[in-house]
């Protein structure tokens, strides 16, 4: 039981939400409803990028405000080739992740020269910088955004062009991701970050040149990310640098601890409320932003973990954490 | 070179620098002293604006709309720290960070609930909105002016109460150390909420100073706030002394890049490159300039003395 509740929601009812994901579509046809697709595709695009985030945040204690920036390179990363009519997804995605990692060891480098507050400040002033670099080149549109007119090839093995095909190629990245982040989580590397989240001084008095380490987590995130980006672009064939505006940042963070940090599936189950409630509450009213803030205030206050620790905490209350 | 242009745009970029100063001030102290940091404070920005621009409205004055505006953003300010902030000091940054996040949803929704979707002009009377000749026959607009000189005003009233007044005493002491001065029985909660309702006037009255000329919008604050944190980061967080120097010089940079940087650019590159790339340059210019500071002095051009 303790082992259950430390993570928050069970691991077998999150299988059961990744199978309840692989079978949507089908859902979706029998339905007859197929914007679901849409929906859910765009909630795993986003689900990828907070796993991404939770890599670094969740594990690693670095509240970086500025990971929208990697989604927004990654969706260039698709337009700008495909602007000049070159389509290959191979290269495309090769140059979302290459470009992200790259801007993330750059970036990384200075920021984790800081802690704290200003390293949240600072990934946010450096994701601003993405920001306006592309709000100020006029040639990919400026800030009225880039249409892609196709989506990327893959040399006739997958033809994402299909909403069906990218659904399910969508589905496996995140499963992919998951499966990464996992494995990182749990190397040695994964528990040298966690360690130094705890007490970065110890870690290095036993040896570990921390720094180094976090950079390296701080790359393969946003790598994640700048992958999750690219799927962004060729999801929605259109893309604005508004996708990387610091309002986004700050979203991915809200579902990264709505779903509750530092657990492998929290982030997704974040994405998913995050996402569904931001498409039904938007139905009832223009005016949902109200209601979503102070739900975030809300939770923000009243709960520590997230959804996650709301279930720990519901546990700990029945008597459940008690009897473990 | 064109050197009226360059005195112009010299003083366009200090009225810059002051409007970040009044917002930097304010996010500055609040940090300084409670460790809080605040995200929403570019709502307060908004609000003053849209206070100040219906209060115009209502009185025909924008005197008197500026003058009624002010306490009513600092009562704004002080009812935000009552039912949100002050629930949040034992928590993390990362909670600071995403209940105030929270707060800028509530706030931009609010306004488009109450004022509509569209800005608000706020109309100068007469004896503000003309030009007026500088030294050399240059034409500077009045209220541009006014906006310099009106926030040095404030800024020389700021510094006069934190360095010289019993308040400011606990204040620097506060930002300091804060167990101490709660140690010597001061409320630091009390302390605190008169701070960020201060805060929260400054940085209204930034936006009652801007919205004239750009409108009061929605989210008009949402972008500025970001470079208010980019001047304390280079200022050194919780320094007012650092925040006046990184805001005059943020204001600058950003001004002169946007207005010169092609032409800088020219004499080493051909024109062609120059104006493509010179956009994007000058609109990252501020940016680079925090790295370099960070890279050489990662607590900032003034850190406070203690921390």
């Amino acid at each position: 039981m303790t082992s259950l509740f430390r993570t928050g929601l069970p691991a077998y009812a999150m299988v059961a939400g990744l199978l309840f994901l692989a079978g949507l579509p089908v859902l979706a046809v029998w339905a007859d409803n197929i914007f679901l697709i849409d929906l859910y595709l765009r909630l795993m695009i986003l689900a990828i990028a907070a796993v991404s985030l939770n890599l670094i945040l969740g594990y690693g204690g670095m509240v970086s405000f500025g990971h929208a920036a990697y989604l927004v390179i990654g969706a260039y990363a698709v337009g700008i080739p495909a602007y000049y009519g070159i389509y290959d997804g191979f290269l495309q995605f090769a140059i979302a992740i290459l470009a992200s990692a790259a801007i993330a060891l750059v970036t990384g480098a200075i920021a984790l020269r800081t802690k704290g507050v200003y390293f949240i400040m600072i990934t946010m002033a450096f994701a601003q910088m993405v920001f306006f670099t592309f709000v100020s080149i006029e040639e990919y549109g400026g800030d009225d955004g880039l249409v892609i007119d196709a989506r990327s090839e893959f040399a006739g093995l997958l033809d994402i062009n299909d909403n069906f095909t990218l659904y399910y190629f969508v589905l496996a990245s995140l499963i992919l991701a998951l499966g990464l982040v996992h494995r990182i989580v749990h190397s040695r590397f994964g528990m040298v970050i966690s360690g130094s989240k705890g007490n970065d001084r110890r870690m290095q008095a036993i040896g570990f040149p921390t720094y180094r380490y976090r950079l390296a987590s701080y790359v393969i995130s946003g790598a994640i990310c700048g992958y999750a980006g690219a799927l962004l672009g060729n999801f929605t064939n259109f893309i604005t640098p508004e996708m990387g505006d610091w309002v986004r940042s700050g979203e991915l963070i809200f579902m990264v601890v709505l779903g509750g940090a530092g657990s492998l599936f929290g982030p997704v189950l974040g994405t998913a409320v995050f996402v569904l409630l931001e498409e039904y509450l938007s139905r009832l009213t223009q005016y949902w932003h109200f209601p979503f803030g102070a739900m975030l205030i809300l939770v923000v206050i009243f709960t520590r973990g997230g959804i996650n620790g709301m279930f720990r905490w519901l546990g700990e209350r029945i008597g459940m954490g008690a009897r473990s | 070179m064109d050197w009226g242009l360059f005195t112009i745009q010299m003083l366009n970029g200090l009225q810059l620098g002051v409007l970040l100063f009044l917002l930097a001030a304010g996010l500055t102290l609040v940090f300084g002293i409670m460790d809080f940091v605040n995200l929403a404070h570019g709502s307060l920005y908004m609000m003053g604006a849209y206070f100040c621009a219906t209060l115009t409205q209502l009185t025909d004055s924008f005197l008197l709309g500026v003058v009624l505006a002010l306490p009513l953003t600092a009562l704004l300010g002080w009812l935000v720290e009552l039912i949100v902030v002050r629930a949040l000091y034992t928590h993390d940054h990362l909670d600071h960070v995403l209940a105030t996040f929270g707060l800028i949803l509530c706030f931009d929704t609010a306004v488009d609930y109450i004022w509509g979707p569209t800005g608000m002009a706020i109309p100068l009377p007469d004896f503000l909105n003309g030009q007026v000749t500088l030294f050399g026959g240059l034409d500077f607009p009045v209220f541009r002016l006014v906006i310099i000189f009106s926030g040095l005003l404030v800024a020389a009233l700021l510094y006069f109460m934190v360095a010289h007044t019993r308040l400011g005493m606990l204040i620097r002491a506060g930002a300091s150390n804060r167990t101490m001065v709660m140690a010597l029985g001061v409320d630091i909660g009390k302390l605190f909420a008169l701070v960020f309702a201060v805060g929260a006037a400054f940085a209204g009255f930034a936006g009652m100073l801007i919205a004239p000329i750009t409108e009061a919008s929605i989210g008009m604050g949402n972008d500025i706030i970001i470079v208010a944190f980019v001047v304390i980061i280079i200022g050194g967080i919780g320094s007012i002394k650092g925040a006046f120097v990184a805001a005059m010089i943020v204001g600058l940079i950003d001004t002169m890049g946007r207005s010169f940087l092609d032409q800088l650019l020219k004499v080493f590159m051909t024109a062609q490159n120059a104006e493509t790339s010179a956009p994007a340059l000058s609109a990252m210019a501020i940016y680079i300039l925090m790295a370099v500071v960070l890279a050489f002095r990662p607590q900032g051009l003034f850190p406070p003395k203690v921390r």
